[in-house]
């Protein structure tokens, strides 16, 4: 009489010894969701449409598109956005590194004067500090360093010696600095206490502690946001024609269609370039991320602790497909233990 | 004297000294002129109920607080500040990295690097503060894993290993900068209780080397076992010191007796 209850009718099961301890899996209907298919089916027939009407449609000229998206001015102009959104982003990194810092320390000039500076920088609209910075030349016609009130040691010209690249450069950066210092000094206030301790103690020094221990677990809390930065400094780059400055890649494709009158393909050649940007960093921001999260969580390719019985699991009935329960305490999500099925 | 002949003084003298070390936190005075001695291979026992300034006075002894009054001596060397004719000079930053090197700190939290395996942990000070060669700094924090049982964890992240892992990590960590003196800050307090022994095993094993050690406890049977001396504190003073089995067994103050009734 046992033996007939042990034998369960589950398709393609072969009783296990003891499975009277076993339950059965759940045969249930599923439950329908059809609104949820109606909507989607709306969409998708809503995007085909636009995309069918797009490619046939007078005004989007795709063979001017497709004229110009490999033009050498527009290559060259996409190439000068780039740049000045690597250069103004690695300057308003390390500027927001220290002014972080600044933010941090006990002393109170050093903390106001960086107060001082996000107050500024995030209080005004950047088109208008790229005015600015455009009009400097006037505002300082030339540019001396050496002591206060003594013969200056170089002397230039403020013309001459900064091109609007530059200027805009300068713009961007010190704008950007302002909104990378508070993404920073959140990064920073994010690692435990008990890290500059262990660090101090072991005397590392204040800047080593800093780079090797701070700043990397900080990494973490920093590179998302900053992702977003870059992103957004890169279409910012489109304002730099305030400074004025038009070798971008906007103001060019706008230079381009008040030639040829057809500023709609031009505009999305820009897009397609932008686009194409965003979508590369958008890869390497993955895989920063991936990197600073060593330690964190789970990683794959570290092998897994299998002496402390990661792995405790019953074979369900039939289904084939191990049952994984984790250990008590924080280790890691064990990986699937079947390999690719 | 014949103190010019003899080796140096200050190999005589003793390894920790406190000399009526106060120390306040605002108007919260934590520490009410602590004086005691730990001499060269002693293990001291640091006991008494929370907020009594344990952590405090192990942290004024590395400088990783400034005390606000009396002097603390390690081997002879005066922490913190630099005495010339007379009058006390504040260390650069610099110079009291330099000291904080030759004493080892573990924390009750571990406080090892999370973004660095067990074995970069290890090396990391020797490394950077030391400035070491990578092959042979390599070499000896695989033997201090080992020596703490966990050679075969070199490359495991903190987040992969246990409580009782970790602490020995961070014990090893402490010894690759080769410390004469070694502060526990309740070493065990954060652990399962099943994995007490194995961290109160390697520190056995270090006392048993000649470490001079300071350990802030509640494992009663490892002071009596291991320390050779066991201090209670109590309000930010020294109630009671000497033998551990003495304090243990008849402790002759009142709030030393509170005290171990409860914990024992
Ligand atoms: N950084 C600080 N700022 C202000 N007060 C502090 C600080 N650190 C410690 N204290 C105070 O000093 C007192 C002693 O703290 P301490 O951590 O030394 O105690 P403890 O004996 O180690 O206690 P526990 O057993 O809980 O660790 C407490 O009242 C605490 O609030
Ligand atoms: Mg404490």
């Amino acid at each position: 009489m046992s033996t007939e209850n042990n034998s369960r009718p589950a398709a393609g099961a072969t009783p296990p010894a003891g499975g009277a301890t076993e339950s059965e899996p759940i045969k249930a209907i599923r439950l329908r969701h059809p609104w949820r298919i109606v909507f989607a089916v709306v969409l998708v027939i809503g995007f085909v449409l636009f995309i069918v009407d797009a490619a046939g449609r007078e005004a989007y000229k795709w063979d001017f598109v497709a004229k110009y998206v490999f033009d050498r001015r527009i290559s060259e102009a996409a190439l000068n956005t780039l740049q000045l959104t690597v250069y103004s982003m690695v300057i308003a990194i390390i500027l927001g590194v220290i002014l972080a810092v600044m933010r941090l320390t006990p002393n109170p000039v050093v903390n106001s004067l960086a107060w001082f500076y996000l107050w500024v920088f995030r209080g005004t609209p950047v088109y208008v500090q790229l005015v600015f910075w455009g009009l400097l030349s006037i505002i300082y016609s030339s540019i001396d360093i050496g002591i206060p009130f003594m013969e200056p040691w170089f002397s230039f010209e403020t013309n001459a010696a900064l091109s609007t690249f530059t200027l805009a450069i300068i713009g961007l950066a010190l704008n950007e600095a302002a909104y990378m210092a508070e993404i920073v000094r959140a990064g920073l206030l994010s690692v435990d206490k008990g890290q500059d301790e262990a660090a101090t103690a072991l005397g590392m020094t204040w800047f080593q502690t800093m780079w090797r221990v701070i700043l990397p677990q900080s990494m973490r809390v920093i590179i998302p946001p900053t992702g977003n930065e870059v992103i957004s400094m890169l279409k910012t780059t489109s304002l730099v024609t305030a400074v004025p400055y038009s070798f971008d890649l906007y103001t060019r494709s706008r230079d381009i269609s008040a030639e040829t009158f057809t500023p709609i393909p031009l505009l999305i050649v820009a897009s397609i370039w932008y686009l194409f940007f965003t979508s590369i960093l958008m890869v390497g921001q993955h895989f920063l991320e991936k990197r600073f999260a060593r330690g964190v969580g789970a990683r794959e390719d570290r092998k897994i602790d299998t002496m402390s019985g990661t792995l405790t699991g019953a074979v369900p009935l039939g289904s084939g497909q191990p049952t994984v329960v984790r250990p008590p305490g924080d280790g890691p999500p064990p990986t699937e233990p079947g390999g690719p099925r | 004297m014949s103190d010019a002949t003899t080796p140096s003084a200050a190999a005589r003298a003793p390894m920790v000294l406190a000399d009526r070390v106060s120390k306040s936190f605002g108007s919260n005075e934590v520490l009410k002129s602590i004086s005691l001695e730990v001499k060269h291979g002693e293990v001291m026992c640091l006991v008494g109920p929370s907020g009594s300034g344990k952590s405090t006075f192990l942290r004024c002894i590395n400088h990783l607080e400034v005390v606000n009054s009396g002097r603390l001596m390690v081997d002879g060397d005066l922490i913190g500040y630099r005495e010339t004719g007379g009058r006390l000079y504040e260390l650069a930053p610099k110079d009291a990295a330099r000291q904080r090197r030759d004493i080892g700190m573990v924390f009750q939290r571990f406080n090892l690097f999370p973004h660095m395996t067990a074995l970069e942990n290890v090396m990391e000070a020797p490394l950077r503060v030391k400035k070491m060669a990578k092959a042979r700094v390599e070499q000896d924090a695989r033997a201090l894993l080992a020596r703490v049982g966990l050679a075969d964890r070199a490359d495991y992240y903190p987040a992969h290993l246990s409580g009782g892992q970790q602490q020995r990590v961070a014990i090893a960590r402490a010894l690759a900068m080769e410390p004469k003196l070694m502060l526990f800050d309740e070493p065990t307090s954060a652990l399962d209780p099943e994995l007490v022994g194995e961290v109160l095993d390697v520190m056995k094993g270090l006392a048993k080397e000649g470490m001079t050690m300071i350990v802030v406890t509640h494992e009663m049977g490892f002071a009596r076992e291991v320390a050779d001396s066991l201090v209670f504190m109590d309000g930010g003073v020294v109630v009671e010191s000497g033998d551990p089995d003495e304090v243990l067994s008849n402790p002759q103050h009142r709030r030393t007796q509170a005290f171990l009734s409860k914990v024992l």
